[in-house]
């Protein structure tokens, strides 16, 4: 107790030296608090708007289907099954249909996934009731970075080209009645959305689906046979995985933030360990212990990281709060990371980021303090009263 | 002396490593100090002075002999044990005033009762007290470096008598003061040894200080050559 309150003392007084340290750390802790919040705020958003556009509550594949796998797509689709048949008609479950295709957007060719969807579906959010006009051409939805990519804007007609599954090309005009926007790339990129039926008649493939995505309220005791069940979780691994490796690859910068920090509270350390001996000696003709004073030191170097919380409570709170506020905006190009991301991303702090930072910080603030502290143990009390230790 | 004797020293020698070989600074002391005392080991730079009030204050340990301080041989203590004795029963006076410089005259002062337990009011009482001997009452709120050299040594005496104990070492308190300063706290000094009955011993080679002490101790090259009981204290 009585060290907190000596420490206190030592610290302010030294001045500027300590106010430098702690704005140093104070700086760190705001920035590793403001970009997990950042982190932590994209991938909620990731999540709820990858379960709204495309996993929904889970999914059933043909199993043969591999995402990842364009090439296998011609043996990953079967009739809609006895069993989901129901909750189809219902519109509890939704099917999907994938082919693979190619559209000629200027007369460049370029490969890319046709999806059929019902155009009346509620699962997931896609507009697919856009699919539902009178066009002499057969009409399609895509995405924004879909538009982009292909120069493709809404009223265009392109051509594109499939195989049905006997293996036979065919090609037709589509028009784009819709470009919509959205923030998950497995929906958006490389794909055209028509209407199911459509593309079942494309491919000869009718009654048939790849895959179905499920709505909120749909519960399956059965086994499907032919299908696999893909949970939510299952469906967010990929997403999670680059999320973790986001958060590790952000913290190296953070890594070397903090050593900066710590080598700025190490010297400091030494330094008035070193510059303060007869003070040392002083408070040991006083009756202090040594493990008193060594005390006193670690705690007067801990004390950097309390007061840089303090620091960030006062004034970081309200500029993390605006942060949170207006978001931040995505530089331009970023959405080509395959990971679901808004133009604004509002970032969120945990209790767990804010007080899990706080401590970690704190507590190598201490330990990097005690060490320069320990050499006081080892000091003569009879030469650091004058000073003269080297 | 006798057995009420607060500080005895026996067949003390101390030797420090110099090089590969030793240096004996003090060699076969043997001295009694009783409670109440305003004693003065005097000699001339390198006598051994600071060394034998070292000892005393238990900073030092002696390399044969021993040192008994209030009952404790101070060889024998631990670490903690020392510092216990000097938390309770000792205070320091030192040539270059050592006070904290980040700290006011206040909390200088009231540093040695902090490692004390002691209740709020006790200790603000004590404080006041110390300052008031010391005639420092208007500069509780000032920073030693705002103080001169008179100034801060007064307030190393309050923060050495705040605890009020039973004995106060001082190592060449004058050296940094010019002559008035110098007679202004031995008379403050001599005031406390005869109001609280408090032990001091001065280590000094300097006259003005030799004027006001009630016993001398001459110190030559590690040994004491001369002990006298001064009858008429200078003024
Ligand atoms: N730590 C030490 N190591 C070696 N020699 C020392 C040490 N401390 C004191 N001495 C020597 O012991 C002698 C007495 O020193 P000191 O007690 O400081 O004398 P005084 O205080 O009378 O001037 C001096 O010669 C000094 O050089
Ligand atoms: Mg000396």
């Amino acid at each position: 107790m009585i060290a907190i309150k000596l420490a206190y003392r030592n610290l302010v007084g030294a001045g500027l030296r300590t106010w430098l340290n702690v704005i140093v750390l104070a700086f760190v802790l705001f920035m590793i608090i403001w970009h997990y919040g950042i982190l932590d705020g994209w991938n909620e958003q990731a999540n709820r708007d990858m379960k709204a556009w495309e996993v929904g509550n889970g999914q059933y594949w043909q199993e043969n289907y591999d995402p990842y796998d364009f090439f296998t797509l011609e043996e990953s689709h079967a009739k809609i099954p006895e069993a989901l048949k129901k909750a189809t008609n219902d519109g509890i479950v939704t099917p999907i249909l994938i082919n693979q295709g190619s559209i000629y957007p200027e007369g460049r060719i370029q490969s890319m996934l046709l999806k059929g969807i019902t155009p009346d579906q509620n699962v997931i959010v896609l507009p697919s009731e856009e699919l539902n006009v009178e066009s002499e051409e057969i009409p399609v939805i895509i995405g924004r970075r879909m538009a982009k990519s292909c120069k493709l804007q809404e009223g265009d007609v392109t051509t594109i080209r499939w195989r049905d599954i006997n293996g036979t090309f065919d090609a037709t005009e589509v028009k784009i009645v819709k470009v919509f926007n959205c923030d998950v790339p497995n929906v958006d990129q490389g794909q055209i959305w028509i209407h199911i039926e459509k593309l079942q008649e494309m491919m000869q493939a009718y009654g048939e689906a790849t895959m179905f995505i499920i709505g909120e309220d749909f519960e399956m005791n059965e086994t499907v046979s032919g299908w696999e069940y893909k949970d939510f979780d299952f469906l967010m691994t990929e997403m999670n995985e680059m999320m973790k490796m986001k958060k590790v690859g952000g913290s190296f910068m953070y890594v070397i933030l903090m050593l900066l920090a710590m080598l700025a509270i190490f010297d400091t350390q030494v330094l008035s360990i070193f510059r303060r001996q007869k003070e040392i000696g002083t408070y040991i003709a006083m009756g202090m212990t040594r493990a008193q004073v060594v005390s006193l030191f670690t705690v007067e170097g801990a004390m950097h990281a309390i007061l840089a919380v303090i620091f960030i409570g006062i004034f970081g709170t309200p500029l993390l709060i605006w942060l949170m506020s207006i978001g931040m905006t995505m530089p331009a190009g970023s959405d080509d990371m395959g990971i679901a991301i808004a133009e604004t991303i509002y970032p969120v702090y945990g209790a767990g980021l804010i007080i899990g930072t706080s401590l970690l910080i704190f507590v190598i603030t201490l330990i990097v303090s005690y060490l320069p502290a320990r050499k006081i143990s080892k000091m003569k009390p009879t030469d650091a009263i004058k000073g003269k230790i080297q | 002396m006798e057995q009420s004797s607060i500080i005895t020293i026996k067949e003390l020698i101390k030797r420090f490593p110099v090089g590969k070989g030793e240096f004996t600074a003090l060699n076969g002391i043997n001295l009694a100090f009783n409670t109440g005392e305003f004693a003065g080991i005097v000699g001339p730079s390198g006598s051994g002075k600071t060394t034998l009030l070292n000892i005393i204050g238990s900073l030092d340990t002696a390399t044969e002999g021993k040192a008994v301080v209030m009952g404790q041989s101070t060889g024998d203590l631990t670490t903690k044990g020392a510092a216990k004795l000097r938390r309770k029963h000792l205070g320091f006076i030192f040539q270059t005033y050592n006070l904290l410089p980040v700290y006011t005259v206040y909390e200088n002062v009231e540093f040695p009762l902090l490692l004390l337990q002691m209740s709020d009011s006790e200790r603000r009482k004590a404080i006041n007290d110390a300052l008031e001997w010391v005639g420092l009452t208007d500069k509780i709120k000032s920073r030693p470096a705002q103080l001169s050299g008179g100034e801060c040594q007064r307030v190393a005496i309050a923060r050495a008598m705040v605890k009020k104990p039973e004995i106060v070492l001082a190592d060449e308190p004058t050296a940094n003061l010019d002559a008035a300063n110098s007679h202004n706290i031995l008379k403050m000094m001599l005031k406390l040894n005869e109001e609280l009955k408090t032990t001091f011993i001065f280590a000094t080679h300097d006259d003005k200080v030799i004027k006001y002490l009630k016993r001398k101790i001459s110190l030559e090259d590690g040994k004491v050559v001369k002990d006298e009981i001064i009858k008429i204290k200078g003024d």
